[in-house]
């Protein structure tokens, strides 16, 4: 049985200017199922972005197939919604109308009162509610153009909702705030979420589960942590649970050392890259997480 | 005292500086001796004669009431009132320079997608736009052998580039970002271009319009001295032919006030379409 979207033997290269070819990973092969929120942890340079454009339709892989939903991906579609690092809101349109463009485009049989009022609610559930939909992107801060477009990415309902980096430019508290409010949105929609971000605490926070990605070039999905920590999760409560220290220890490790010694290797011929199963949970005693070790350094080679 | 508001302020020095130029003006101009002052020697030599010279404010003022009280006489060729012959220049500059607008938006468009185009359309527009609009003046009477036609031929030539060249940068110039959102959401080539490329880069066509507003201004005075009839250029050469300097001025005056007035024009689209990102 195939996951909801499947990721299949993607790779991904680019003349690297001197006339050779530079690998920014190979055979990449990894699946996300429904409803599931997954993170995809790595640092910069790694071809994260290049896998959410692969995912968007908005690039093509060198070679590879991405199916969802039983059809392979080709092309940008309204089924994957795309939230942008800087917002992408249209800057001579207002706040509602950025978000009735979508709705629109998503609903054209819907006569005008109807898109409007979805896209109001939506709005609403992001915090925006009032005049401050009139305003222009320019009126807004950061924080504020951020919840437009996560407003205007939920209010079409994609299959796949696909998340750069959407709180890269944003303050600390800001962050905040807006996580909270992605994740109650989340939870009433239960939509399928892929997110991109290099914020360890994040992930932890988002999560059902966060794909490591080691260093380009040769970069691969290298392991696949669950998170082992019920919702609702709650930032101030999470970092209480047996499990939050043991999991961020072990992505920090990852972060900090391992991608790195991982990084550049090619992959053997015909040999797909699969990331490994990561459990960890303190709070079950008779699982002791220390035993998946072998496991992975086995991986490590 | 009260501080007046900057723009009083402002207002204020240019009422003043227009009044302090209007009297060094027409103090300059010496005045003609009445008739009994001359001497028998000057009777002879033709000093009573009235003397062409620059004519005082007040003479160009009493000019401009009596042609602004009446604009729209027509008593023959060679005299009309200055409505009618602004009309006849303000027709020819918005036909020609509507077809400019007809080609070069479109064409901006093309050149500003492809890159392609761009590169096989670049050397032609780099050779074409620098030449003079005066410059196709024969080759356009010849080819089109009506002097009507070529004049609004020279405003074609001469408002096409910078509309051309600024429709093409402002599309190039759109933000990928932008591009991507119309991509995800499935829009098609025609609805991208409308509801997303068109509004981008609309500041800078609007711009190359407004530009293009005042070349074709500029260059219609000149184009109607030469194919002569009707219009402001005509109007202003065809009293230099009579040495009525007074209608001469005045009509720079006027010149000057429509090439302002179409220019604010521009400038309020301008404002229309201009975002903060």
């Amino acid at each position: 049985m195939k996951p909801f979207l499947s990721i299949d033997n993607l790779t991904q290269r680019f003349p690297d200017g001197t006339g050779g070819e530079l690998t920014v990973f190979e055979n990449a092969s990894f699946g996300v199922e429904k409803g599931e929120f997954v993170v995809i942890l790595g640092h910069s340079g790694c071809g994260k972005s290049t896998i959410m454009n692969i995912l968007a339709g908005l690039a093509e892989p060198t070679s590879g197939v991405v199916t969802m939903d039983g059809y392979e991906v080709r092309g940008p579609s309204l089924d994957r919604g795309v939230v942008f690092q800087n917002y992408s809101l249209l800057p001579w349109l207002s706040t509602l109308k950025n978000v009735t463009f979508g709705v629109a485009a998503r609903h054209p049989e819907w006569s005008r009162a109807e898109v409007a009022a979805h896209a109001t609610k939506f709005l609403a559930m992001v915090g925006l509610e009032g005049d401050v939909i009139h305003r222009k992107p320019s009126q807004l801060s950061g924080g504020m153009r951020q919840r437009v477009s996560i407003a205007r990415a939920f209010a079409n309902h994609p299959k796949l909702l696909l998340l750069d980096e959407p709180f890269g430019a944003l303050d600390a508290l800001t962050r905040g705030t807006i996580q909270d409010e992605l994740l109650k949105i989340w939870g009433q929609m239960e939509q399928t979420v892929f997110m991109i971000t290099h914020d360890i605490d994040e992930a932890i926070l988002l999560a059902d589960r966060i794909l490591l990605m080691t260093n380009g070039p040769f970069a691969r999905v290298a392991e696949s942590v669950e998170i082992t920590i019920p919702r609702p999760r709650n930032r101030t409560e999470i970092i209480e649970h047996p499990n939050y220290y043991a999991i961020r220890n072990h992505l920090v490790q990852f972060l900090g050392k391992r991608s790195k010694e991982m990084s550049g290797q090619p992959t053997e011929a015909g040999k797909t890259n699969r990331p490994v199963p990561v459990r960890i949970d303190k709070s079950e005693p008779a699982d002791d997480p220390e035993d998946r070790r072998p496991a992975l350094s086995a991986v490590n080679g | 005292m009260e501080k007046l508001s900057e723009n009083k302020r402002a207002a204020l020095l240019s009422v003043l500086l227009l009044l302090v130029g209007l009297f060094v003006w027409e103090l300059s101009i010496p005045a003609q001796k009445a008739v009994g002052e001359l001497t028998e020697y000057e009777l002879l030599t033709g000093g009573g004669q009235p003397k062409a010279g620059v004519p005082p404010p007040s003479q160009v003022l009493a000019k401009a009431w009596e042609q602004l009280s009446n604009p729209f006489y027509d008593a023959g060729p060679n005299d009309k009132g200055i409505g009618i012959q602004i009309g006849y220049s303000i027709y020819r500059v918005l036909t020609g320079y509507f077809l400019a607008a007809l080609i070069a938006i479109p064409l901006g468009f093309l050149i500003g997608m492809s890159r392609v185009a761009y590169k096989a359309l670049n050397p032609f527009i780099q050779v074409l736009r620098p030449i003079s609009p005066l410059a196709w003046m024969p080759l356009a009477l010849f080819i089109i052998q009506d002097s009507e036609a070529s004049a609004i031929f020279v405003i074609f030539i001469c408002s096409i580039w910078p509309m051309l060249i600024n429709t093409a940068f402002g599309v190039a110039a759109v933000r990928e970002d932008w591009v991507n959102v119309a991509r995800t959401h499935e829009l098609g080539a025609v609805k991208t271009a409308f509801t997303v490329i068109l509004p981008a880069a609309a500041p800078t066509i609007v711009t190359g319009m407004r530009i293009s507003i005042g070349i074709a201004w500029l260059v219609i005075v000149a184009a109607e001295m030469l194919v002569g009839g009707t219009g402001i250029g005509y109007y202003v050469w065809n009293e230099w032919n009579n040495l009525d300097l007074t209608s001469v001025i005045f009509s720079i005056l006027m010149i000057g006030v429509v090439g302002m007035l179409l220019d604010a024009m521009f400038g309020f689209l301008q404002r229309r379409v201009t975002y903060i990102e």
